[in-house]
C-alpha cells in the first residue's frame, strides 16, 4: 500500500517535470502538410477528369487514391517519407498517405526474414488495427443500414 | 577476509586491471561530442552486412579484436569473454563467442550490462580464477528499434521525452597484469520499480535504480559524492538525470559538479536526439572512449561508473507491466603503482 501512493508521488512529480511538446509548430506544420496532400488529391482528381472527360467522379476518386498511395509508398521505399512523416505529424498520418505508409514501412523492414514469415506476416503490424477495425464498423453500419 | 563491505559492495583487494579498450562508434555517434575519442567510426550502419544484426554482430566481433590488440595480448589469451546486448536470446554476443571461439558467459542487463560484465570479470580476476577477461557490450539503433519500437521508415512523431538508442559496442580487457587503471569496487544494484509504465520514458523509469544503486555504494564504502572525480549514469538522458539529482538530494547527497550521464553528454543539440542517447553501446562506447582515455591521461583519477538499464521486454508492457529498472557501479581507479 505504502509502495503504491510512493509510486503515485513519482509517477505526479515525473508527469510534472515532463517536457511538453510545442503545441503551435506541430498543429501548424501538421495542418499546413495535411492540407497541402488533400490539395494534391483534389488537382489529381480533377486533372484526371480534365483529361479522360467520360471519367465519372467515383473512378477519377478511386484513382486519385491509388496515385496517393503508389507515391506515398514509393517516397517510404526511398526513405524520404519518415522525414516528412516526423515533420508533419498528423499531418501526414492521417490521409491514406499514412495508410500506405504504415503497410510499407514493415514490409521493407521484415524482408530480410523472408517473403513469406517476415515480409507477408508483418505488413500489417502497424496497419493491422486499423483494417480490422475499419471492416469491423463497416458490418455494424451495413447490418444497421439494412435494418433502417 | 571478506571482500564483500556493507549490503551490496564488494572491493577488490587485487585489484584488476584495465590493459586495454576499444569503442566502436556508429554514423550519428560518430559526429558527436566524443568523436575524437573512438577507435572506429562506422562509414555504413549495415557495416557491408545483409542486415542490421549481422552488422550488430560484426560491430561486437571487430570491437573485442581490437581491444585484445590494444591490450598487447592475442585472442587465445582471452580465459573468457563476459558479454551481453538488447536483441532476443543476446545473439550479438553469443554469436561473437561462436566466431572468436572464447568460452563466454552471456549475460542480460539490459543497458547497465557494460557495468555488470566489468563486475563480473574484475570477480574473476580478483578471486584468481581468470588472468585476463574481455568484457563487451553494444546495441545498434536498427536492430533494437524493429525489436523494441517500429520499422524505421515508418512516418511517426518521438515523444519529447523518448531517446536514441546507440549504435556503436565497447570492450574492456580486464586483467591481472598491472596497468594504470584499476577496478576498486563494485556494486550490485537492485531492481527497483517505481510504477513508469511509459516505454517512451527510459530515463524516469531507470533513475531511481540509479539512485539506490548510488546510495548503497556511498554507505557501503562510507564515502560521498565529493570523494570522486566524476560519477557517470548510463543512459538516463537529460530528464532522468534531472531526477536522479532530486532523488539523490531526498536521500542526501549532493551530486554536483562530478555528475553526468553519458546519454545526456553523447549527442550535441542540433543531432536532434531528445532526451539524448540510450541503450546498451551508449555507456560501453563513452566509458571506453573518453573515460577511459581521460583515466590514462591523469584527468579522472577515481570515476564511479554506473550502467542504468531498463528490464523490461515488449510484451511486458504490452501486458501493462511497470518499468523495472537496475543499476550497477563500478569503481575505476588510476593508480601509478
Amino acid at each position: 500500500m505504502d509502495q503504491d501512493k510512493l509510486n503515485e508521488k513519482y509517477n505526479q512529480y515525473v508527469q510534472a517535470k515532463i517536457p511538453k511538446t510545442k503545441n503551435f509548430p506541430s498543429l501548424f506544420n501538421s495542418f499546413w502538410v495535411g492540407g497541402l496532400i488533400c490539395c494534391i488529391g483534389q488537382g489529381l482528381q480533377d486533372g484526371l477528369m480534365a483529361l479522360f472527360p467520360t471519367m465519372s467522379l467515383e473512378v477519377a476518386g478511386t484513382w486519385m487514391l491509388i496515385i496517393l498511395i503508389v507515391l506515398a509508398s514509393f517516397l517510404t521505399g526511398i526513405g524520404i517519407f519518415d522525414r516528412i512523416g516526423v515533420f508533419a505529424g498528423g499531418g501526414t498520418i492521417v490521409p491514406i498517405t499514412g495508410f500506405s505508409n504504415s503497410i510499407t514501412s514493415p514490409a521493407l523492414e521484415f524482408k530480410k526474414e523472408g517473403i513469406i514469415f517476415g515480409l507477408c506476416v508483418k505488413m500489417f503490424t502497424v496497419a493491422g488495427p486499423v483494417i480490422v477495425n475499419g471492416i469491423a464498423v463497416s458490418i455494424i453500419i451495413g447490418i444497421i443500414y439494412l435494418l433502417i | 577476509m571478506s571482500k564483500k563491505v556493507g549490503s551490496h559492495t564488494i572491493v577488490f583487494t587485487n585489484k584488476p586491471s584495465i590493459i586495454g579498450y576499444s569503442a566502436t562508434a556508429g554514423i550519428k555517434e560518430g559526429c558527436g561530442n566524443f568523436k575524437d575519442y573512438y577507435d572506429v567510426i562506422l562509414e555504413d550502419d549495415l557495416f557491408g552486412e545483409k542486415t542490421f544484426e549481422h552488422a550488430e554482430r560484426k560491430i561486437f566481433i571487430e570491437t573485442i579484436k581490437n581491444s585484445i590488440s590494444n591490450s598487447g595480448l592475442k585472442i587465445k589469451d582471452i580465459e573468457i569473454l563476459v558479454s551481453g546486448d538488447l536483441l532476443n536470446q543476446i545473439i550479438s554476443s553469443s554469436f561473437s563467442a561462436r566466431e572468436l571461439g572464447l568460452p563466454y558467459l552471456g549475460l542480460y542487463g539490459a543497458c547497465s550490462t557494460m557495468a555488470e560484465s566489468l563486475a563480473v570479470g574484475a570477480c574473476l580476476v580478483d578471486g584468481k580464477y581468470m588472468k585476463n577477461v574481455a568484457c563487451c557490450t553494444g546495441s545498434h539503433f536498427s536492430s533494437a528499434e524493429r525489436q523494441y519500437r517500429f520499422p524505421l521508415e515508418l512516418g511517426n512523431q518521438r515523444p519529447p521525452t523518448s531517446q536514441w538508442t546507440v549504435t556503436g559496442a565497447g570492450c574492456t580487457i580486464v586483467s591481472n597484469k598491472k596497468s594504470k587503471i584499476k577496478i576498486a569496487s563494485a556494486t550490485f544494484g537492485e531492481v527497483v520499480d517505481y510504477g513508469i509504465n511509459d516505454v517512451n520514458n527510459m530515463g524516469a523509469a531507470m533513475a531511481p535504480a540509479a539512485s539506490s544503486t548510488l546510495v548503497h555504494h556511498f554507505v557501503d564504502t562510507n564515502t560521498k559524492p565529493e570523494d570522486y572525480d566524476l560519477i557517470v549514469t548510463g543512459d538516463l538522458g537529460k530528464l532522468g538525470s534531472e531526477i536522479l539529482i532530486d532523488l539523490m538530494e531526498r536521500e542526501g547527497y549532493d551530486l554536483g559538479n562530478v555528475y553526468n550521464d553519458c546519454g545526456q553528454m553523447m549527442f550535441h543539440d542540433k543531432q536532434k536526439s531528445y532526451q539524448g542517447a540510450s541503450g546498451a553501446g551508449c555507456s560501453a562506447i563513452v566509458l571506453n572512449s573518453y573515460i577511459l582515455k581521460k583515466m590514462e591521461k591523469g584527468e579522472y583519477s577515481r570515476v564511479l561508473f554506473c550502467a542504468t538499464g531498463a528490464l523490461l521486454s515488449t510484451l511486458s508492457s504490452q501486458q501493462g507491466d511497470t518499468i523495472p529498472g537496475i543499476c550497477h557501479l563500478v569503481e575505476l581507479i588510476r593508480s601509478e603503482e
